[in-house]
């Protein structure tokens, strides 16, 4: 009897702010199944929450989940602890057969920007894609708006998040962002050097995520269809970040195209003003949504 | 307590702050000059990057007319007794420019975040109290946090192994008040050993008496710079402040004489414009923002058409931080739309 599964099983190795925000996005997704969320503190508002809607839980870390991977039906995680244990806790999962969608800034894998270039990794059977940094997915779009017109000698990025939304893993790992989301400016967003820079802000109310991408041109920049590719690029990534908008900008002076953007979360975890967590897990289903398609569809041709 | 006979450590900022007066375009020739002075006159520490510190040149906070790396080896080993320092800010600089920076022969880091924010320190003052460098955390605007906060961030600053610990004007906002209380906390709190620092800007013509205000509460590390250098109306004004100490028995090892020297006959010829305190200057002190945001604001006002004073009033009242100089031409556009929004209503 072969039992017909519509829905890909996944585990959530993680339960901080990115980890319980990408828990509630997968709950409501058509082709993905979160079963599993691990931690390290059974306390954690995370561990407490997936308890809640159900799902198994251990506070024991990547190695509390592994001998039920096989039993589970485990074929996707996502791992949104911190750059500095992602490459063993995606060791171990790869030697039991789970694709890794890793939402730190480790790198380990290829970058994956979805409305970028997700696409070139259908099909390629990677063990793991690195979703980059919050601000490389609200940014590195932009980048590429402006690189798919014409050479960009030169992109620069600004994140700015509310302090509150930005927790101790992403804290400790402030220059593997700037360093990941750099490198993928340049692999990613098409521009010749990148350069990222970061910054929190505690204000109360807090603020909304903003970024800034500051693109500098080798030729004077086309500005009609500059305007026109990032109105589009703006479209693309709306799909999954309905929050996602072009605040001001393009702004041209000389060779510089600078475009000012504001992310506006769903409030699944955290309130809206969080959209950095929103666009990294909202990218991160998006990118497992796609892979979960072609499981299920491979499960139905075998 | 009587403040005759302290020995305070000055440090120079007008080779780093300073790049803020020139938009961070300083010749290797003006480095070579106003450093070799100010150490021919007795200052201790001199530091030397880009105005954002290590890793700032950008499109954001402008590009230095060369890297922090080719000015502080140009520097270096022209000093006879100054010590050089630099100063990073995780989230623009990383711990490799730090790395950098000590192969090089700087000898001080100052690592710096946002007053509430010292968490994202971690991995660059543990790296460099680990390399033995004199490691110092830097709260910047705080004025913007209560005694106890900045207090408990300090504390954060020191368990990642500085040594050094200081409270940072950056809007020139505070008066002497709220620097003795501030300072007397961390002075109290901390074991002796642990150095307390104070970093002023002059935007309310207080730096003089505010870094007196915190050596009496006990700081003994005071910042400033010569001839008006340094963002906004300038950091402490270092001549005369060597001038006050001079008077009121603080010794500092600075030569009155050479650094008023060094202030007229070389610093000043380096800048553009004289510093002043402008309707801007003032603004940013009275509104408490950023003192870097200045001559952005003013570049701004230039391009758009919409005064700069306006944009500094909204961003202070935005509560933006420093580094967030990306504000400034988006804040000024949305001002320029909701005032051609009313006009057509």
């Amino acid at each position: 009897m072969t039992k017909r599964i519509n829905k890909i099983p996944c585990a959530l190795i993680g339960s901080g702010n990115i980890g319980t925000d990408l828990m509630y996005k997968l709950l409501r997704s058509p082709s993905l199944d979160p079963v599993w969320m691990v931690g390290i503190d059974p306390d954690s508002d995370g561990l407490v929450r997936a308890r809640e809607q159900g799902m198994k839980t251990t506070h024991e870390g990547v190695d509390g989940m592994l001998e039920h991977i096989a039993e589970d039906g485990i074929l996707i995680a996502f791992d949104a602890t911190s750059a500095y244990v992602h490459a063993e806790n995606s060791r171990k999962l790869v030697a039991h057969g789970v694709k890794v969608i890793d939402l730190t800034p480790a790198a380990v894998g290829p970058f994956c920007i979805p409305p970028v270039n997700l696409e070139e990794h259908i099909g390629k059977q990677e063990e793991n894609l690195n979703m980059v940094t919050c601000g490389g997915q609200a940014t590195i779009p932009m980048v590429n708006a402006v690189s798919r017109v014409q050479p960009v000698e030169y992109g620069e990025i600004v994140a700015t998040i509310a302090s509150k939304s930005a927790g101790p893993g992403t804290r400790k790992n402030i220059d593997e962002f700037t360093q990941t989301t750099s490198a993928a400016i340049t692999s990613v967003g098409g521009a010749d050097r990148g350069k990222a820079i970061i910054i929190l802000n505690p204000a109360e109310p807090p603020l909304m995520m903003r970024d800034t991408v500051h693109c500098i041109t080798t030729f004077e920049p086309d500005r009609e269809a500059i305007t026109a590719s990032v109105k589009a690029m703006e479209a693309e990534v709306q799909k999954y970040v309905p929050g996602y908008r072009v605040k001001e900008g393009p702004v041209f002076d000389g060779n510089r195209v600078s475009i000012y953007l504001q992310v506006q979360g769903r409030g699944d975890y955290l309130p809206d003003y969080a959209g950095n967590l929103d666009i990294m897990t909202a990218a991160a289903t998006h990118t497992a949504e796609v892979f979960a398609e072609q499981m299920l569809a491979g499960e139905a041709v075998a | 307590m009587s403040i005759q006979g302290r020995k305070i450590t000055i440090h120079d900022m007008s080779l780093r702050d300073g790049m803020h007066s020139v938009a961070h375009q300083f010749s290797l020739d003006d480095m070579v000059s106003l450093s070799t002075a100010l150490d021919r006159a007795g200052v201790p520490l001199i530091e030397v990057t880009h105005g954002d510190g290590l890793g700032g040149s950008s499109v954001n906070y402008g590009f230095g007319l060369h890297s922090s790396e080719e000015y502080l080896k140009t520097v270096i080993p022209l000093m006879k007794n100054a010590k050089i320092s630099a100063l990073l800010l995780p989230g623009i600089g990383t711990v490799e420019d730090l790395k950098m920076a000590r192969d090089i022969g700087v000898n001080t880091i100052r690592v710096a975040t946002h007053c509430t924010e010292a968490d994202v320190a971690e991995q660059h003052i543990t790296c460099a109290a680990k390399m033995g460098m004199d490691t110092v955390g830097f709260l910047m605007m705080s004025h913007m946090a209560d005694p106890e906060t900045i207090l408990e961030q300090a504390r954060l600053m020191h368990s990642y192994g500085a040594n050094c610990l200081y409270m940072t004007d950056s809007a020139g906002y505070m008066l002497p008040a709220e620097v003795s209380t501030k300072i007397s906390l961390l002075r109290d709190e901390f074991p002796e050993e642990i150095e307390i620092g104070f970093h002023a800007h002059h935007n309310l013509a207080m730096g003089v008496a505010n870094s007196l205000a915190a050596v009496e509460a006990g700081a003994n590390r005071i910042d400033g710079s010569v001839a008006g250098f340094g963002a906004g109306a300038g950091n402490t004004p270092l001549e005369v402040f060597i001038a006050v100490c001079t008077r009121m028995g603080i010794k500092t090892g600075v030569d009155l004489d050479m650094i008023m020297d060094a202030a007229e006959d070389i610093a000043l010829p380096m800048m553009g414009e004289p510093t002043r305190i402008s309707r801007d200057a003032l603004t940013l002190g009275y509104a408490g923002v950023y003192s870097s945001f200045l001559l952005h604001a003013k570049r701004v006002e230039k391009k758009h058409g919409i005064k700069s004073k306006d944009i500094l009033v909204e961003l202070g009242r935005r509560g933006t931080v420093g580094g967030q100089e990306d504000m400034i031409e988006d804040v000024a556009l949305e001002m320029i739309r909701a005032q051609q929004n009313t006009g057509a209503t």
